[in-house]
């Protein structure tokens, strides 16, 4: 198994080290520019964390921003992200306040919020939870169980990737959670990470740790707000560990405003028999970038990835999948619509690595994009690496408008030509709608579509 | 009711319909007949408003107005309606919504009140008995998985529920079963009104067995050949397509224009 994967990374690497010297040299110092003195600053973090933090900012010194030259950037032009000044600014909300996030949170959660990357107390509304349960921010975990973190931090997200180098070389604060073995964890927990800018734009960094223990069991959201004219970038690594037999249910919520960067990664890395299922929505940013890699690394793992994205405008939302299937009987279903308007672009990358030994692998993948517009522009590249002999994998692809015959259809029956038209947007996106097991973060979400689509009245009544 | 004068329509530059005239009075039951290619089809589709059909001559009047002026849903909210030859499948969209939705957008047309979900309830079931058609075909997406004599009996189940003036039954009866067949007529005749006209399209006679025309037309290349009585389409029975091709075919280039699928 290992000498495919060792490969795939070393080309990669080498692609990117080869386009760095031209392209980022010249934006590096700014955003490492206050390095010393904010490491400096959190000098009472143990020495492993301040290692990480050392190996990220050497490495993201010596890559620095991919360009479009780099194959896994091809089709996403990040250069108004490398030439913005960004500062940080945890905890500062820029004039919001309480009411301003209220549209974020979710109901029959536990919601717990960071702004700029800060944990806030006084947003959030922490619970008691069951014995032994650890979740909240990764600062206050660092002081109380340092060796919890220290046990999977940075041990999974792959280091050598520009913006986890970068992610790692601010860790701060973020999501901790851990829940240990057997426990069930009843409440769900959202973590809500706003990002705010007054007239200088703002870069944060959470740094998220999920760790389930053997035959744990727990339903998490994490969401990325912000609001339309801040500029500002959020750069994310979350790493969640399903241990073995573990059950985990977790969402990431792309509500991002519309002049914000979103650069995120989140790599899951699972233990036998455990069961993953996670769901990507994105409707938010300028340009959105979405790095989700699952390690399959026992037998029997069931992982579900699904996503949905809408865009519009200028839009750019890139997702970039990876799934090692590195053992045998080990299932991984993909299931991403992307939903095009105006001169918006999607880009969905699917690799798919199936080593030597995982025979009986049960890998599918499908890619839809619906183009709602003649400028909207989808790039679908499904990639499948199979080393083994004995497997089933299949992927699909498919860009395309919405079919005439059935608009026509549903017109014939009364129906106007933009609520068929809405209707039929909406039935596109139910298939990923209806694996939603969260009760409420579906119902959020049919109602965002409901204000979203054109004549969503008519769809509310006809769904 | 329905006047159609010299009406040429055209798909991709080929000619279908040729100079079609036809008039339907209120309460009258036409069917029109005509081989495979005759532009049957094309005439359902033109008069639901089929964008992808161009119409090049002619004028159709429906209730004292332009009807090639009307979207296809002001069509169906001014009363047409049109039962689909292939009953399109829409993943994702609800039987019973879909069709609580359309009629809602029609009663708010005719300036009447929406219908509530019970009613509708209401409504959709007494419809169903009509059609003996299974409940559980309700909760599911619009034709997305019903059987070929499902999906007819949903086109005649959508049109007792939207209560038209005009219904265009587009080959109906095709590919159903003699008892399917026998249902889906007694639903159409129990429609029949004073008010309500119907233009029945086929292939076959057996379903004119079922549902009495008044007026039977037969189509051929375009045009309407031949209309008469039931017993035209008796004697077409008789006689068969292939006799009529001859007697009417005036050039080998008409029958090539014919064999363009409508």
């Amino acid at each position: 198994m290992t000498t495919a994967v060792e490969t795939a990374t070393i080309e990669t690497s080498t692609v990117e080290t080869s386009t760095v010297e031209k392209t980022a040299v010249a934006e590096l110092p700014q955003l490492l520019a206050d390095h010393e003195a904010f490491a400096a600053g959190l000098s009472a973090h143990p020495e492993s964390v301040a290692a990480l933090r050392r190996a990220g900012r050497d490495r993201f010194a010596t890559v620095g921003f991919p360009s479009k030259r780099d194959e896994e950037w091809r089709f996403t032009n990040i250069a108004p992200i490398a030439r913005t000044e960004f500062a940080h600014s945890p905890g500062s909300l820029h004039g919001r306040g309480a009411q301003d996030l209220a549209p974020f949170l979710i109901p029959d959660t536990v919601d717990l919020v960071f702004v700029n990357g800060r944990y806030m107390p006084e947003l959030s509304q922490p619970e008691a939870l069951p014995e032994g349960v650890v979740a909240g921010s990764l600062a206050d975990a660092l002081e109380s169980h340092p060796e919890l973190v220290a046990e999977h931090l940075g041990r999974h997200a792959d280091a050598e990737q520009p913006f986890v180098a970068l992610n790692s070389a601010h860790i701060e604060d973020g999501a901790f959670v851990y829940v240990p073995k057997n426990v069930r964890l009843d409440r769900v927990l959202h973590f809500l990470f706003v990002a705010t800018a007054g007239d200088r734009p703002t870069v944060s960094y959470p740094r998220n740790l999920i760790v389930a223990g053997e035959s744990a069991e727990l339903t998490l959201v994490e969401s990325y707000a912000g609001f339309k004219g801040d500029v500002y970038l959020t750069c994310p690594v979350t790493e969640i560990v399903g241990g073995a037999n573990s059950t985990i249910d977790h969402y990431r919520l792309g509500e991002e405003g519309l002049d914000g960067f979103h650069l995120g990664t989140l790599k899951i890395q699972l233990e036998r028999d455990a069961e993953f299922f996670t769901h990507s929505v994105n409707h938010g940013g300028a340009i959105v970038r979405n790095d989700i890699q699952a390690y399959l690394g026992g037998e029997g793992i069931h992982c579900t990835l699904n996503g949905l994205y809408l865009s519009r405008g200028t839009q750019l939302v890139d997702h970039h999948m990876r799934v090692d299937h590195a053992v045998p009987h080990c299932n991984s279903y993909e299931l991403f619509k992307g939903i095009l308007e105006d001169r918006s672009r999607a880009v969905f990358n699917g690799r798919i690595m199936v080593h030597e030994d995982a025979q009986k692998t049960d890998a599918k993948q499908s890619s839809q994009h619906l183009l709602l517009s003649d400028g909207a522009i989808a790039h679908s590249n499904p990639q499948l690496e199979i080393f083994a002999d004995d497997v089933r994998c299949t992927h699909g692809s498919t860009t395309g408008q919405l079919d005439e015959e059935a608009l026509f259809y549903l017109r014939s029956r009364g129906i106007g030509r933009e609520a068929a038209s809405s209707l039929l947007t909406y039935a596109f996106a139910g298939e990923v709608l209806d694996e939603i097991r969260l009760d409420t973060v579906r119902k959020d979400l049919e109602e965002f579509l409901f204000t979203r689509l054109p004549k969503g009245d008519v769809v509310r009544q006809a769904v | 009711m329905l006047k159609i004068q010299n009406l040429h329509v055209g798909i991709d530059g080929h000619e279908i319909l040729r100079g079609l005239d036809l008039e339907i009075a209120a309460g009258e039951v036409h069917a029109i007949m005509g081989p495979n290619g005759s532009g049957k089809s094309t005439l359902a589709q033109v008069l639901a408003g089929r964008e992808e059909y161009e119409v090049t001559e002619g004028s159709i009047e429906y209730e004292s107005q332009d009807l090639l002026e009307l979207e296809p849903e002001d069509r169906a909210r001014e009363g047409i309606f049109l039962a689909f030859q292939y009953p399109v499948e829409i993943p994702g969209v609800s039987n019973t919504y879909f069709l609580k939705a359309a009629l809602n957008a029609i009663r708010e047309h005719r300036g009447e009140e929406e219908m509530d979900a019970v009613e509708f309830l209401k409504l959709a079931r007494e419809k169903m008995k009509l059609v003996e058609m299974d409940e559980k075909l309700l909760q599911r997406p619009v034709n997305h998985g019903f059987s070929g004599g499902e999906k007819k009996r949903n086109e005649i189940f959508h049109m007792a529920v939207l209560d038209p003036k005009l219904a265009v039954l587009d080959e109906t009866d095709s590919g159903l079963d003699i008892d399917a067949l026998r249902v889906v007529a007694d639903g159409v005749n129990a429609m029949r009104g004073a008010k309500r006209s119907f233009l029945v399209i086929t292939h076959y006679q057996r379903l004119l067995e079922y549902i009495r025309p008044d007026h039977v037309h037969v189509l051929l290349d375009g045009k309407i050949v031949r209309s008469g009585g039931p017993e035209l389409a008796e004697e077409l029975e008789e006689r068969g397509y292939g006799a009529l091709e001859q007697e009417f075919r005036s050039s080998p280039n008409e029958a090539a224009v014919a064999a363009v699928p409508a």
